[in-house]
């Protein structure tokens, strides 16, 4: 790398780099047509969303945010006519549907059970398992590969087959339908995840630093937290995305385990109902709001996560 | 190596003013190395053990009853081994594990193949590599009950995109990927393998972002071949990690349940009836605990055998 203009090993011929970049922006392209169309359809109004052939240019119109966030009720001509003009931008779009609002939906409070359990389930996940992927990475644990098989086990069972003996169990605690009781569940599903995971990360890291820090004086917990975190940053960052997403998003356990006051988004999204069928507008503008936070939270991670392993260059 | 001995000194002055040397330090200060590991690994265990321990127990004993969960006061009776033999004589389960297979194998074959593919790809480090890997992941930042719920809507005939786009390329008429018998079940893989390429192209990236630079200057010096160095370098040291993602992206297909549920809900016909929403149906729909215990308990075993093999084989290629 000291002499420039000349290839190091690892580097790439500019023609190869072209055909790479090529590829891969084909490749991004096309899968990212069906995420265009979510946004897309987010903005059509709901008769839009449902045209023959599919739109591809249309007016613009927040109908689909409107439908996302209230419940309404049809009126008849002479009810509508009898109303004072609308006040609000959002009761304007509702009347041209012949509708007015009743209140509004679940979606608010659903998208903030989603956040809080998402969220925390993930942080807990993380702490755990970064804890448990050090000693297994690092101490003679009895039996440690049956341990390390027995935690990927537990996540074997299919939710559904659990979701029976966790709602009698959880109803025993007091947990069913709660935040605290979500938030346990779905650190138990993440966290083998984010052992085995995090012990493939820690594995790479040299035992060589902790034993350096250990001779100057560090206690094995001071080098774990001072030389091992900051060195396994781009796994744990890697690791924290993908639990998250996991947990933001799960489907089975919400659905079968939740009703009212826990309930998280994702059985809530696919499901709202228009005149004759599904909102697809709204079910769009839901999806995409819904993507937001992970997906500003993977950008946020996002120099962890493409720095690289740049242990390469130390490697004894 | 950072120079220690002054933070040293701020976090624990009593014992270090004069910054002491040696392996006797470690054992004089802090946890012992034992201590540390059995606080480290004690949640993890007790977590499990009772969200995922405790219930496999109850489900097993459940799976021996003619317990129905929305009779919760009709008294429990031991059935023996009843459930366990009409589950294994019933022709639909095995066609329902056969699907299980198919789609497991098919969407781990595609997903390797391109979620590798990319990651050598984006690995050559061409100009806004990473905007590139970023957008990439999309499609797996999705709820899979959405995802599910929204390629209906695409795939749809008269109202959806997909098929436009595929007439536009090649003119196949009016076609539906989810109701017809032959299409549907490779809807199902092409969505699964949309959403989820990306998570094994991110493993396989770590993976080759994991290879030291020595290794490929020292193929250099011996003037090995591009073909060699794949071979002998890169595949190596990428197998354990591409292993690990196609481990956890293959237990979560064998128990896939929302995205198919969503989509298809099994049909048409039995066709995409993976084994999960065949459970979903016996434990919800008919409510038949016990017997749908007893399929969950089949399902685990079997998955539970195939990934032992599985780990004794990562095992072997991370020892090589």
């Amino acid at each position: 790398m000291s002499a420039p203009k000349v290839l190091t090993p690892t580097e790439s011929s500019t023609q190869l780099k072209w055909f790479a970049a090529i590829v891969v922006i084909a490749y991004a392209a096309i899968s990212l047509i069906p995420i265009a169309w979510i946004f897309m359809t987010a903005f059509k109004g709901t008769a839009t969303a449902i045209s023959y052939p599919p739109a591809v240019f249309f007016d613009p119109s927040l109908e689909g945010f409107v439908n996302l966030f209230t419940t309404r009720s049809r009126q008849s001509a002479e009810y509508l006519a009898q109303l004072p003009p609308p006040e609000t931008w959002w009761e304007e779009i509702v009347r041209q549907n012949d509708q007015v609002i009743a209140g509004p939906s679940p979606f608010f409070g659903r998208f903030l059970n989603s956040v809080i359990i998402g969220f925390g389930s993930t942080f807990i996940a993380i702490v755990l398992g970064t804890m448990a992927a050090y000693a297994f990475s690092r101490f003679k644990i009895p039996l440690a590969d049956d341990l390390l098989f027995f935690i990927l086990s537990t996540r074997m069972m299919p939710p559904v087959a659990v979701a029976i003996p966790i709602f009698l169990m959880y109803r025993e605690l007091g947990l069913s339908d709660t935040h605290a009781g979500m938030i346990i569940l779905y650190t138990a599903v993440n966290i083998s995840l984010a052992v085995w995971l995090l012990k493939g990360f820690i594995d790479e890291i040299p035992r060589e630093y902790e034993e350096a820090a250990m001779v100057d004086g560090y206690t094995r917990f001071q080098a774990f937290r001072k030389v091992v975190l900051p060195q396994a940053a781009t796994g744990i960052a890697a690791t924290t995305i993908f639990c998250l997403i996991l947990a933001w998003n799960e489907y089975a356990f919400a659905l079968l385990l939740t009703t009212n006051r826990a309930e998280t988004a994702p059985p809530f999204i696919p499901n709202i109902i228009g005149d004759g069928g599904l909102d697809w507008a709204a079910v769009s503008a839901g999806a995409s709001l819904f993507l937001l936070p992970v997906l500003i939270f993977t950008l946020f991670l996002r120099k962890h996560l493409l720095r690289g392993i740049t242990f390469g260059a130390v490697r004894k | 190596m950072p120079d220690t001995s002054t933070e040293v000194i701020g976090q624990a002055p009593a014992a270090t003013t004069n910054a002491p040397k040696g392996g006797m330090v470690k054992r004089v200060r802090g946890l012992s190395d034992r201590a540390i590991a059995w606080i480290f690994v004690t949640p993890t265990i007790l977590l499990l053990l009772a969200i995922n321990i405790y219930p496999l127990i109850w489900t097993v004993y459940l799976s021996f009853t003619n317990y129905r969960a929305n009779r919760p006061n009709r008294e429990i009776e031991w059935v023996g081994t009843r459930n366990y033999e009409r589950i294994l004589s019933d022709e639909g389960v095995w066609e329902n594990l056969q699907r299980t297979a198919h789609f497991v194998t098919f969407t781990m074959l595609f997903q390797v193949l391109l979620g590798f593919g990319l990651a050598l790809l984006l690995h050559k480090r061409f100009k806004g590599h990473g905007l590139w890997t970023t957008l990439i992941l999309l499609p797996m930042m999705l709820s899979p009950a959405v995802v599910g719920m929204y390629w209906k809507y695409l795939f749809d005939p008269q109202i959806g995109i997909f098929n436009y786009l595929i007439n536009g390329i090649w003119d196949f008429g009016t076609f539906s990927m989810t109701s017809e018998v032959g299409l549907a079940p490779w809807a199902i893989i092409i969505v699964d393998t949309w959403m989820w390429t990306p998570y094994i192209m991110l493993l396989c990236l770590a993976g080759l972002r994991s290879v030291p630079d020595y290794l490929y200057e020292a193929a250099e010096i011996d003037r090995a071949s591009t073909w060699r160095k794949f071979w002998n370098i890169t595949l190596p040291m990428v197998l354990p990690f591409l292993m690990l993602a196609v481990m956890f992206r293959a237990i979560e297909n064998f128990k896939m349940f929302d995205l198919v549920f969503e989509l298809t809900s099994g049909g048409p016909g039995n066709t995409t009836r993976l084994a999960s929403i065949d459970l979903k149906e016996l434990a919800f729909d008919r409510w038949q605990t016990g017997r749908s215990s007893a399929l969950a308990i089949i399902l685990f075993v079997t998955v539970f055998g195939a990934m032992n093999v599985f780990v004794k084989l990562m095992n072997r290629v991370k020892a090589r």
